[in-house]
């Protein structure tokens, strides 16, 4: 099944990606060449292992719930596009 | 002789000797980048006061202590995903923009308290996305041997400047080979450790199972001594083990004897350049006529791990990437509302390998595909796993080339990102399936390219991969061989 224009569209805006119409054509080749080429993943059978999403056993590491604030809040801020006095300042979200 | 040249444990025993100093070693380097970075590109940005000063508190504590760190007054670059406080950090991304880090990460500071002296970020492919240098947003690095090619990726940069003798040694940061590949096309040798050996605090988040922090050197000797110097537990990576950290360099006894070594069938079938093949054949005949027993194996599921590979990895970064919103941090467009301040931060932001892995980690991801994409790749990663623990049940290490050919020339693969993607064929499994390996130089092409070496370990066994390097590397002479930077 050849991936369609509408499906790079509807996953650009998940993905929260504006792509030009040239950007979106390009994408909808070479993703699906490659999605083309995962297929192959169908000749294997996973019916009897686990899905292994982590390499090494990580159990939980727990440690101590100690607050730790980071004491240069202006360096934070430095890097911020838009500020106010100790705030991020964003664009506005309700109308 | 010009210092430039000198690997890291030769250069620090003549800086504990005090027949150099920190200041003549680190101004040597920035001499060597400035006769040859107009050409390399291997530093997006340089760090040459800050790195002076770093040199003279050196050599007052040379001056001090006769038994100093290995890295006391070495001059290391740093791969530009690495935050480096005070000092620009910028992934290769516009998206970034003048990003000035507040805090080290872990493998910074653990280089800073050990006395190195930073001498500037090198150039990746943009957020260690890719395989040849090119995705950077800034300019491509050219490989030192020939500047028509690729230094390879996405360390590029780190293994570039190693190689042009531009800093003593490098860290660069491995997903799927991106140490390892960079440095068998520059012709040094790159460790990427077992998955939570060394801390990924700090690190810019490309994808978070398999990420994973490690050095570039001019020699495998160097590579144990920055390793004990980067590896350990850290509170602030929870996935960082707490296993103590062994004296690597103790295991270089350039003994070999009754190491068993697997070489898996699968690795030397179509797509790899005879040449490839010649040069890796007769490092393992070497390694078996000085003892090692050399047995052939299967990891049968080797075919499948790029597919598995880049639906992983991409999925991991849809997510991971998600936190470039131009909120609070990096670039934001100017839109008429929200929705359109993120879309359009974005789609100025981040260049076209980014978009496509974003894209394609979010089709894996989204509702409709998760069990037929992320969920098979998932089943298809343990099987994966599964291959080589049932090969490590037999052998010590397992031998292979790092890469199916050597560096290609820049713009070659650039328009063909599955043909990119399928260049990682021997250096992926090793990410999915956390172990160490090390690729270290094992002979020339044709062209003079240099070929690599791939020794995978078993989990937490860097000692025994390094034992074979060194090993191999006392045998042979490849090591030693400089590229000539021409005009």
């Amino acid at each position: 099944m050849k991936l369609t224009r509408e499906e790079v569209q509807k996953v650009a805006t998940l993905a929260r990606l504006h792509l030009t119409a040239e950007e979106e054509e390009r994408l909808t080749e070479q993703l699906d060449a490659i999605l083309r080429y995962m297929e192959k993943l169908n000749q294997l059978d996973t019916s009897r292992v686990e899905p292994f999403t982590h390499a090494v056993d990580v159990v939980n590491a727990f440690r101590e719930d100690k607050v730790t604030n980071h004491p240069n809040a202006e360096a934070l801020l430095a890097n911020a596009p838009d500020t106010d006095q100790t705030f991020f300042k964003v664009p506005k979200i309700l109308e | 002789m010009n210092p430039a040249v000198l690997t890291l444990h030769e250069a620090g025993e003549k800086l504990r000797k005090h027949e150099l100093s920190s200041q003549e070693l680190t101004l040597a380097a920035f001499q060597r980048i400035s006769e040859t970075d107009d050409k390399i590109h291997a530093y997006i940005t340089l760090c040459r006061d800050a790195a002076l000063a770093q040199a003279k508190e050196a050599d007052e504590r040379l001056k001090q202590d006769g038994n100093a760190q290995p890295l006391l007054g070495i001059p290391i670059a740093v791969k530009d995903n690495f935050l480096t406080r005070g000092l620009r950090t910028t992934c290769a991304s516009k998206i970034l923009g003048d990003f000035m880090p507040p805090y080290d990460a872990t493998a910074i500071k653990h280089i800073r308290d050990a006395g190195a002296v930073i001498t500037g970020k090198t150039n990746l492919d943009e957020f260690a996305m890719g395989s040849s240098a090119e995705n950077s947003a800034f300019f491509p690095t050219r490989n030192p041997w020939n500047m028509e090619r690729v230094p390879g990726g996405s360390s590029g940069g780190s293994a570039a400047a190693v190689a042009a003798d531009q800093c003593v040694a490098a860290l660069g940061t491995d997903t799927g080979g991106s140490i390892r590949q960079p440095a068998a096309f520059c012709g040094v040798v790159g460790l990427k450790p077992t998955y939570g050996r060394v801390s990924r605090y700090g690190i810019i988040a490309f994808a978070s199972s398999m990420d994973q922090v490690g050095p570039i050197t001019k020699d495998v000797r160097d590579c144990a001594l920055m390793l004990e110097a980067i590896a350990g537990h850290d509170p602030a990576d929870s996935t960082s083990t707490d296993r103590s950290v062994p004296r690597y360099s103790d295991a270089l006894t350039g003994d070999v004897k009754g190491l068993r070594l697997g070489v898996p069938k699968e690795y030397f079938i179509s797509g790899i350049a005879p040449e490839v093949e010649h040069a890796v054949r007769d490092a393992i005949r070497l390694l078996e006529k000085n003892g090692a027993v050399v047995e052939e194996i299967s990891l049968p599921h080797t075919e499948y791990a790029v597919a598995v590979y880049y639906i992983v990895a991409t999925a991991e970064a849809s997510s991971n990437l998600a936190r470039y919103d131009g909120m609070r941090f990096g670039h934001r467009a100017g839109a008429k509302d929200l929705l359109e301040t993120y879309m359009l931060s974005r789609e100025e932001g981040f260049g076209p390998e980014v978009k496509r892995r974003i894209m394609l980690g979010t089709y894996a991801l989204s509702a409709g595909y998760y069990d037929a994409y992320y969920l098979k790749a998932q089943g298809g990663r343990a099987l994966i796993k599964q291959n080589f623990d049932a090969a490590f049940q037999r052998c010590d290490a397992i031998i292979t080339p790092t890469a199916p050919s050597t560096a290609f020339k820049i713009g070659e693969k650039i328009e063909d990102p599955l043909q990119m993607y399928l260049s990682d064929i021997y250096t992926i499994s090793v990410n999915l399936a956390g172990l160490p390996a090390l690729s270290l130089p094992c002979g020339f092409d044709g062209d003079g390219m240099p070929i690599g070496l791939q020794i995978i370990g078993k989990h937490f066994d860097e000692a025994t991969i390094l034992r074979l390097a060194y090993a191999y590397e006392q045998a042979t002479e490849w090591h030693r061989k400089k590229p000539r930077i021409e005009d």
